[in-house]
């Protein structure tokens, strides 16, 4: 049996020397911040005021902001679907991600997009996508054009792809690597293996359940890094990173994690037995880093909880900014589907007539 | 002007394109080395090196996705897909990124591609080799669509796809490569969204797109000889659909046939005609007809696919049978 059966066959000690009390400090807070944020979404989910699907972070968080501690600003993001996370530390705030939960016109993409479709150019974050694996190709094409722009250094941009286990069985991830692997393209894909695509384990939907290793075709190498310590995760993110800018070396990273939750807010999970949701639950990383730092000293009871207590402040303003912001307006609705404007561009509403003439 | 081929047209533009402007480059399969399996790319991985020409491996989805992904960062790829039965592989990232990411992403991205790919049967390649699939692209709000007849439209509308800032499907025709023509010289930047009168006439209206324009102009050309005045509206564009020049030519000559290289049911005849209905439905002197092709995955046999395919003879035929539907007499109509 393979080692994906539980995290432990994954690289990285939890040795934090070195680190400064106010990184680590920063760290915990960002936990915090993703968990609050994530746990409010599907209140509101349950309230009604988020609608489509809602795929929540809970149980990745030291993920979440291990990675993005090791992406520079410059660096382009792309996301699979389960992104409200990866939005918040990529800097587009938490009320304009509640705000685009809601549908709002405030939302980052003006409420075009939901749960599944963060994006800001501006901050090089290319987007959430909906599809299974369907992220990939664009995010190699980015590095694509990065390759084409630039030279490798150690100031190069690089792009980071996140995927979950599901997807590395679709045809676009592998068609990407062979891509990625023959023309030495700047990207690492950051695999989340939570053990389960939807339902299914990955023993059961792959026929090489260490995914780390299945760019072994495509010459890329894998590394699997345990998930739940974000400055493990940082720092195999930012190894993996410099050999992406420096060497045009594309990597695979496999994060090893569990999904706390069912695949959505909608989805009891009911399929998973009792102890591994107890192993789940025991493998929390909030509370295992909240101890390791109180242990070592770099935060008390009362500092933690105060933490606590700010997060829950900002997603309550969040939440406040959503709920009063206004719906995007019907009229604009057509402006948005082309950036070059040409006659006859289609702008009849349902029931209009179709042919008009002058 | 110059007289070229459809094939000439196409070469020159990318050749032009490549040298105007360093964002631009070209990527699929066998465009350098083998210069193209329809030799559109001959000479130019030679003029412009493996950064602006990139072969790539059979992996339509990977490549196309790819070329999606360097738009959104500011390039302008030009992919060439061998077929369109082939875009297929491809259709995920045409229709669900491609077509979605600007709206989807606010309109804060857009995504200047061009897929250039060759449609249509007749060459006995067989039913996975012969299809007209525009319209499942022509069907999606995000995407332009564009199908030029002509050489010189073929430079224009080129042209005018390389410098939008939307993806546009560029069908052309393996029927059409070698089809010579004038073409102006210079730049020439066409107009998308818009249909041309390819020529005029009074009794009826003929609708057509890419191929079936040369087609519809052979036979006006031959009723012309009998005193018939038939009228060929060329597309040109299929989405977006100008649908008031249809309707204003239908309004002129009171009849319409639409010849489509595509199959018949749900096909783009049919929203033509449903367009015909809606804007011109008080002048039309006989029910709107469809030459369409036949609905079967095209066989191999050559008497099989020309029976298979719509032609001249079936044009003819169907024109024949709406004049006679609106008991036509000649001048009687002018």
């Amino acid at each position: 049996m393979a080692d994906t059966q539980r995290p432990t066959g994954a690289k990285g000690s939890a040795k934090q020397k070195g680190e400064s009390a106010k990184a680590l400090r920063g760290y915990y807070e960002q936990m915090v911040l993703v968990r609050e944020f994530e746990l409010r979404a599907s209140e509101m989910y349950a309230r009604a005021k988020v609608g489509g699907y809602c795929h929540l972070n809970l149980g990745e968080e030291a993920t979440v902001v291990g990675l993005m501690a090791a992406l520079k600003a410059t660096d382009y993001l792309f996301m699979g679907y389960r992104d409200h996370g990866y939005a918040l530390m990529r800097g587009l705030g938490a009320g304009p991600v509640m705000a685009e939960l809601f549908g709002k016109a405030t939302g980052v993409v003006g409420g075009y997009g939901g749960s599944m479709h963060m994006f800001d150019l501006e901050r090089r974050t290319m987007g959430g996508y909906g599809i299974v694996g369907g992220q990939i190709p664009p995010a190699t094409g980015a590095a694509f054009a990065i390759n084409y722009r630039s030279k490798a250094g150690k100031s190069a941009d690089a792009v980071m792809c996140i995927l979950g286990d599901g997807t590395t069985n679709i045809g676009a991830f592998h068609e990407s690597l062979n891509l990625a692997g023959l023309w030495k393209l700047p990207i690492v894909y950051v695999i989340t293996n939570n053990r389960l695509g939807m339902g299914t384990p990955v023993e059961l939907s792959t026929a090489e359940p260490d995914l780390y290793k299945r760019g072994s075709s495509y010459r890329i190498p894998g590394t699997r890094v345990d998930g739940h310590d974000p400055v493990v995760v940082r720092d195999a993110a930012l190894a993996a990173l410099e050999q992406a800018r420096v060497e045009r070396q594309p990597v695979i990273l496999e994060l090893m994690m569990y999904r706390l939750k069912g695949h959505s807010v909608v989805d009891p999970a009911r399929y998973r037995s009792k102890e591994d949701t107890e192993e789940a639950q025991a493998n929390d990383p909030v509370p295992a880093f909240r101890n390791k730092l109180v242990k070592s000293k770099v935060l008390d009871e009362k500092a933690a909880d105060a933490i606590h207590d700010a997060a829950e402040k900002i997603v309550n303003e969040a939440v406040e900014f959503a709920d009063s912001s206004p719906d995007p307006e019907i009229s604009e609705m057509f402006k948005r589907v082309y950036a070059t404007q040409v006659p006859n561009m289609p702008d009849r509403f349902p029931g209009d007539p179709v042919v008009v003439m002058s | 002007m110059t007289e070229m081929t459809y094939r000439q047209a196409l070469n020159e533009t990318l050749r032009a394109e490549l040298k105007r402007d360093e964002n631009v480059y070209l990527i699929g399969e066998e465009i350098g080395v083998f210069e193209g399996s329809y030799k559109i790319t001959a000479g130019l991985l030679k003029e412009f090196g493996p950064k602006r020409v990139v072969d790539t491996p059979i992996s339509e989805e990977g490549f196309t996705g790819v070329a999606i992904g360097s738009a959104m960062l500011g390039l302008r790829p030009v992919v060439e897909i061998m077929t369109i039965n082939f875009s297929l592989i491809a259709i995920d990232q045409i229709v669900n990124h491609a077509a979605k990411i600007r709206t989807m992403f606010g309109g804060e991205v857009s995504v200047p591609i061009v897929i250039r790919t060759p449609g249509g049967g007749g060459q006995q390649l067989a039913a996975t080799h012969s299809q007209n699939l525009e319209v499942w692209y022509a069907h999606i709000p995000g995407l332009k669509v564009v199908a030029p007849s002509n050489p010189a439209d073929a430079k224009a509308l080129l042209t005018a796809a390389i410098r939008d800032d939307d993806p546009v499907l560029f069908l052309e025709n393996l029927g059409l490569y070698n089809l010579k023509g004038d073409v102006p010289d210079g730049e020439q930047v066409g107009e998308i969204g818009t249909a041309a009168i390819a020529k005029e006439g009074t009794d009826i209206t003929v609708v057509s797109y890419s191929r079936g324009v040369v087609t519809a102009l052979e036979v006006a050309k031959e009723f012309a000889e009998k005193g018939v005045s038939v009228e060929v509206v060329d597309l040109r564009s299929l989405r977006p659909l100008d649908r008031n020049t249809i309707c204003e030519s239908v309004r002129k000559t009171s009849r319409a046939v639409i010849f489509e290289d595509d199959l018949l049911s749900y096909g783009i005849g049919a929203e033509i005609s449903a367009t015909i209905g809606e804007g011109a439905f008080d002048w039309l002197d006989a029910p709107v007809r469809r030459v369409a092709g036949a609905e079967v995955p095209l066989p191999y046999a050559k008497p099989l696919e020309r029976a298979a395919m719509p032609d001249a003879a079936d044009l003819t035929k169907v024109i024949n049978e709406t004049l006679a539907a609106s008991a036509f007499k000649g001048d009687q109509n002018v």
